[in-house]
C-alpha cells in the first residue's frame, strides 16, 4: 500500500516537555487508522503535526512524498482537514457553517454539494437553524459536514464522538465508513473508545508517553497483541 | 422649578419649530463627530483586530498604552492639540496647507479623533480576544488563509465592534473640553451641542440650553437603542 504520510524520528516538545517521540509511522492511502491511548499520550499533538498546524522540533514528515509542515503550499495543506473534539462553529446558520470550507476555497455555486452533505448528516431540517441552538451531537455533525464537504484526501478526527449519545455516534461512524469506502478518504481517528476503534479502523496504534507502543491490523491488535501494555489496554485496564 | 419647566417647554418648541440656530449647531456637531468617528473607526478597528489577534513582543505595553488612551481627559487632549496647532506651537509655524488651523472644524476633528481612537481600538481588541480561541485553529485546519481567519474572527466579534464604534461616538458627541479649547465655540462655525449648552446656561437662556440638552440626551438614547436592537437581532 502507498503511504500518504510517512513520519521518521519525529519529536515535539512543549515548554521543555517531550510530548511526541515517533520513531516511524506510515499512514496508508485510503485506510482508517485509529490512534488510541490514555490522555496526554501525544495523540492530539500528532494530529496537529499531520494537519500542518505545527512543525516538529526534529525529524521528518512526508505528505505525498513532500516534506510536510506549515510551509507547504495552501492547495496541498487544504487536502487535510481535522474534526476537533469540541467544534467551534461560526455565529451563523448550519448551512453557512457547512459552506465555510468551500467559501475559503473560493468555490461558487456549491449549493447542491452542501445540500447533499446536509442530507447525509441528517441536518437538512436544521439547515437554517442558528449554530448556537444546536445540541452537542448536532454541532459535531455540522463540524463533520463542514470537513467532508471539501472532499479532503485525509480526514483527521480528534475524539469526534466523545460525550455524544448513541444516535449521533452511529450517524458519525456511518459517515466515516461511507467516505472512506466511497471516496477513499484516508482517516486518522484519535479515540479513547477502543470499541469504536475496533468497529471502524483497519489498523490501530497504541500511544503512550508520546511513543507508538504497538501498531497492528485491528484483528491482531485485539487478538494477539505483541506488547504487554497493549494487552492491558485492550483488556480495559489503565496503563500509564 | 418654574424656570426649568419653562425651559423644557421652550426647548421642545425650538426643536419642533425647526429653529435655525439649534439645527445649525446640530449640523456642526454631526459633521465634527461623524467625520471624527469615521476616521477613528478606519484607524481603530484594524488596529484593535491586530492587537487582539497577534502575539508579538511589546503587545502588553501597547495594550497598556491603549488602555491609558481610553481614559484620556478631553481637556488634556484639547490642550495638546492647541499646543500642536497654535501659531506659536509645534506644527502651526510650519504653515503646511494640510495642517488645520486652530478654531476650525478640522482642528476639532483632530481632537475628537485622538479621544475616540483608543476607545475604538480597545473595545475592538477586547471583542476580538473574546472570540473562542479554538475557532482560529479550526479555521486554519479547514484551509483558511491568515486574512480569511482575521476576517471571520472579526466577523464573530462584530457585536463588540459595534459597541466599540458606539463607545467612540458616545465619548466625542458629549465631550466639551477639547472642542471648546480648539474650536473656540464660534457661532455658525465651530459651535457644537455641548459648547452651546455651556454658553446658553451661562447667559441664562434656559430654553435654548434645555432644548439642546434634550437633543443631546435623545441622540444618546437613539444610539444606545439602535445598538440594543442590533444586539437583540443578533441573539
Amino acid at each position: 500500500m502507498n503511504s500518504i504520510f510517512s513520519l521518521a524520528a519525529v519529536k515535539k516538545s512543549y515548554t521543555g516537555r517531550l510530548i511526541l517521540d515517533v520513531e516511524q509511522l506510515d499512514i496508508f492511502n485510503g485506510e482508517i487508522l485509529a490512534i488510541v491511548g490514555p490522555s496526554g499520550a501525544g495523540k492530539t499533538s500528532l494530529l496537529r503535526l499531520l494537519n500542518f498546524l505545527e512543525s516538529p522540533d526534529s525529524g521528518n514528515i512526508q505528505f505525498k512524498d513532500q516534506p510536510a509542515g506549515p510551509q507547504l503550499p495552501l492547495d496541498i495543506r487544504r487536502q487535510v482537514v481535522t474534526v476537533f473534539q469540541r467544534p467551534a462553529l461560526l455565529h451563523d446558520s448550519v448551512e453557512n457553517n457547512v459552506a465555510l470550507g468551500l467559501r475559503v476555497r473560493g468555490a461558487r455555486d456549491a449549493h447542491d454539494q452542501i445540500q447533499t452533505v446536509l442530507e447525509r448528516m441528517g441536518l437538512q431540517k436544521l439547515r437554517k437553524a442558528h449554530a448556537w441552538t444546536l445540541s452537542g451531537g448536532e454541532a459535531q455533525r455540522v463540524a463533520l459536514a463542514r470537513a467532508i464537504v471539501v472532499r479532503p484526501s485525509v480526514l483527521l478526527m480528534d475524539e469526534p464522538t466523545a460525550n455524544l449519545d448513541p444516535y449521533n455516534i452511529e450517524l458519525i461512524e456511518k459517515e466515516v465508513r461511507q467516505i472512506n469506502q466511497s471516496e477513499k478518504t484516508t482517516i486518522v481517528l484519535v479515540t479513547h473508545n477502543i470499541f469504536q476503534a475496533k468497529r471502524l479502523a483497519h489498523r490501530i496504534a497504541l500511544m503512550l508517553n508520546g511513543k507508538i507502543i504497538e501498531l497492528a491490523q485491528t484483528r491482531s491488535f485485539f487478538e494477539s497483541p505483541q506488547d504487554a501494555r497493549t494487552r492491558t489496554f485492550v483488556n480495559g485496564e489503565m496503563i500509564y | 422649578m418654574q424656570i426649568i419647566w419653562n425651559g423644557i417647554i421652550g426647548g421642545l418648541k425650538l426643536l419642533f419649530t425647526g429653529d435655525p440656530y439649534l439645527w445649525g449647531i446640530l449640523g456642526v456637531s454631526g459633521k465634527v463627530s461623524g467625520i471624527a468617528l469615521l476616521i477613528s473607526s478606519i484607524l481603530g478597528i484594524p488596529l484593535g483586530a491586530i492587537l487582539g489577534l497577534l502575539h508579538f513582543r511589546g503587545r502588553r505595553l501597547t495594550q497598556a498604552l491603549i488602555y491609558t488612551g481610553m481614559g484620556l481627559p478631553p481637556v488634556v487632549v484639547g490642550l495638546a492639540v492647541y499646543l500642536l496647532l497654535s501659531r506659536h506651537g509645534i506644527l502651526g509655524p510650519l504653515n503646511w496647507p494640510w495642517i488645520p488651523a486652530l478654531f476650525t472644524v478640522q482642528a476639532m476633528i483632530v481632537a475628537q479623533v485622538i479621544i475616540a481612537t483608543p476607545l475604538v481600538v480597545g473595545y475592538t481588541m477586547a471583542a476580538v480576544s473574546a472570540v473562542n480561541p479554538d475557532l482560529r485553529l479550526q479555521l486554519q485546519s479547514i484551509g483558511a488563509t491568515r486574512l480569511q481567519i482575521s476576517f471571520y474572527i472579526l466577523r464573530e466579534a462584530r457585536q463588540g465592534v459595534i459597541v466599540a464604534i458606539v463607545g467612540g461616538l458616545g465619548s466625542i458627541i458629549s465631550e466639551v473640553g477639547s472642542v471648546m479649547m480648539v474650536g473656540g465655540n464660534i457661532e455658525g462655525s465651530t459651535r457644537v451641542l455641548t459648547t452651546a449648552i455651556m454658553l446658553e446656561t451661562q447667559e441664562g437662556n434656559w430654553d435654548k440650553a434645555i432644548g439642546l440638552g434634550i437633543v443631546l440626551l435623545f441622540l444618546s438614547f437613539l444610539i444606545n437603542f439602535s445598538v440594543t436592537q442590533l444586539q437583540g437581532r443578533e441573539n
